[in-house]
């Protein structure tokens, strides 16, 4: 654990009554055509986990794109709303200059460099960082810390190792950036329960230990209620319910919807729309 | 039988009776081979970050070897004219970010592919509307003799420009190998998304691609330019340079120097021992035709990007 993340949480701590990122009413269109996100607000306080839940297609990653800006490369734009990074406004930034202000995402699919070696990829991740290569070594000390498995494989490209291997190196990527906040997309997509697991805990580690907050997109109910503090659902672009992750647990609805644990018989589909249409806001 | 004896046999007599003289052939072919690598590297490089077939190449060989003679011919000395070209290059690279792949990003393939012919339009047009369209000749000191090596003539010249590829080629595979700017380049190559996700600005990387391009380009320029006199016919080896990519594969600078190889020392050989009993003038078109082949056998080329596949 390196001294200048203490320092950095210590004087962020003392603006603790802010969040560190708000995401604002925003809308966002992809091609100047299609809607896809319908007015999206959240918050993130610091060093919390956030989950933002959902089925297919609700608007997860292109939340998450929203705040990192890659929605560039795909041809979306905010085209309402704001996003705010500890006060700043943000949305109109290159994702070079997020990633210097301490945003990094980790996208769904992991997205390793194929034909570089796992130890190349988590120094590729530093690329932004000026504070010379001493303080590199050291974050890649950390990140092997955390990622045991990463430092048996650095010289293994990152083609050649596992799904899970992958997912971590695409997280300990992230983390040489000295990221404050990881945007971490369906770390579970493809891998077995247990290995989830492993990587949720590590995630967990990583907030309580390094002090680093994620928001955290995830079709994984369950696990996902388990590690965050709280949770937004999404659903067609809109957020229609947001609690503490205790609260959303033991929502009757998340309960039918999202885990699978419906205590009244199932309810037809079109009941569940117009149900749903009442209780949203935004 | 005549004929096949004349095609598949005697070609062969005629190497084994004289060794020394096939060697001194495929050794010319050899280093002429590094000249076609060398315009084949610009290609590969651009394209491996990109995505993006640059068909401008051959018109940045022309356009660089016109500014470097140009210099030369107004009383500069060559150190002098080498460092204003090689600006002139990054100028350049800097100017089609800006003005040509920045508008276009996210766009299909084949519109940059176009684009890039207009680029080449650009650069022929400008290139000798500036400089004029003599044919210049272009003295850089190197001899142009044949010198006895082991007992073989071989070309000075040849010698030279091999060595100076292979100078160019090792800066290149040490600068992609262990710079940070290097890594992040093979990043691009790879996962364009993930590297911009971490926070590698594209349009740097972009830039600098153009730029290492451009360079190689000038000493593309500059080694052809002193062979052949600079004029016009310049942009058009980059033709030549097709067939090395197919060969070689359109992702791998290794395979830019092997595909070169191989057509250089192919052509040479196949004219000597073969062009009497074809009609002659194999060397115009020994190329596309072994590039055909392999695109039947072959599609990757020898040293095609590895696809990996996990079991």
């Amino acid at each position: 654990m390196s001294t200048a993340t203490l320092e950095r949480n210590g004087v962020a701590d003392q603006s603790a009554a802010e969040p560190l990122l708000s995401v604002n009413n925003i809308e966002v269109v992809y091609d100047h055509v299609i809607l896809v996100l319908k007015g999206v607000s959240l918050q993130v306080p610091k060093g919390g986990i956030v989950a933002l839940l959902g089925a297919n297609g609700a608007g997860k990653s292109t939340t998450l794109k929203a705040i990192s800006t890659l929605l560039g490369s795909e041809r979306g734009e905010v085209t309402k709303g704001s996003i705010t990074l500890a006060g700043e406004t943000v949305h109109h930034l290159t994702p070079t200059q997020l990633v210097r202000r301490g945003v990094v995402q980790v996208m769904e699919g992991r997205h390793c460099f194929e034909h570089l070696t796992v130890e190349e990829n988590l120094l590729t991740g530093a690329y932004t960082r000026r504070d010379g290569s001493a303080a590199i070594r050291r974050d890649l000390e950390m990140v092997y810390h955390y990622f045991p498995r990463l430092r048996e494989r650095r010289k293994a490209l990152a083609g050649y190792t596992s799904g899970g291997e992958q997912q971590m190196c695409a997280i300990g990527r992230a983390l040489m950036a000295r990221p404050r906040v990881v945007l971490l997309d369906e770390p579970s997509m493809g891998l077995a329960p247990q290995l989830v697991e492993e990587i949720f805990e590590i995630v967990a580690k990583l907030n309580s230990e390094e002090h680093v907050t994620f928001l955290l997109a995830e079709q994984n109910t369950n696990m996902a209620l388990r590690y965050a503090r709280f949770g937004y659902v999404l659903e067609n672009g809109r957020v229609v319910l947001d609690g503490d992750a205790e609260s959303l647990r033991n929502n009757e609805d998340v309960k039918e919807f999202y885990l699978g644990l419906g205590s009244s018989g199932r309810r037809s589909f079109r009941e569940i729309k117009s149900y749903k249409r009442r209780k949203r806001w935004l | 039988m005549e004929t096949l004896s004349a095609v598949l046999v005697e070609p062969f007599v005629a190497i084994a009776e004289a060794p020394m003289f096939f060697f001194e052939v495929l050794i010319g072919g050899l280093l002429s081979g590094v000249m076609y690598a060398l315009v084949a590297l610009g290609f590969v490089l651009i394209f491996k970050a990109s995505g993006v077939f640059n068909f401008a190449q051959g018109a940045m060989v022309l356009f660089a070897a016109l500014f470097f003679v140009g210099f030369i011919d107004l009383g500069w000395p060559i150190w002098l004219s080498l460092v204003v070209t090689v600006g002139v290059m990054v100028l350049l690279a800097l100017v089609i970010e800006r003005a040509v792949l920045r508008p276009l990003v996210n766009q299909d393939p084949i519109i940059l592919f176009m684009a890039t012919i207009g680029i080449t339009f650009f650069l022929d047009g400008f290139g000798q509307t500036l400089w004029g369209s003599d044919v210049r000749r272009l003295d850089i000191g190197i001899p142009d003799d044949p010198l006895i090596v082991a007992g073989l003539y071989v070309n000075q010249f040849d010698i030279y420009a091999a060595v100076i590829c292979g100078l160019l080629v090792l800066g290149l595979a040490l600068f992609f190998q262990f710079t940070p700017t290097g890594r992040a380049l093979r990043a691009v190559a790879d996962d364009h998304q993930a590297a911009m996700s971490v926070g590698v600005p594209l349009n740097v990387i972009w830039a600098i691609v153009w730029t290492v391009a451009g360079i190689v380009g000038l000493v593309a320029g500059i080694m052809w330019g002193a062979k052949l006199g600079v004029q016009f016919n310049l942009a058009l080896i980059a033709l030549k340079a097709l067939p090395v990519l197919i060969l070689g594969g359109f992702t791998s600078v290794p395979g830019a120097i092997v595909g070169g190889l191989i057509i250089g020392a192919g052509e040479k050989v196949a004219e000597v021992f073969w062009g009497e009993v074809l009609g002659g003038a194999i060397e115009d078109w020994f190329a596309y035709m072994l590039a055909m082949v392999f695109l039947l056998f072959r599609p990757q080329g020898l040293f095609g990007e590895k696809i990996i596949e996990r079991v």
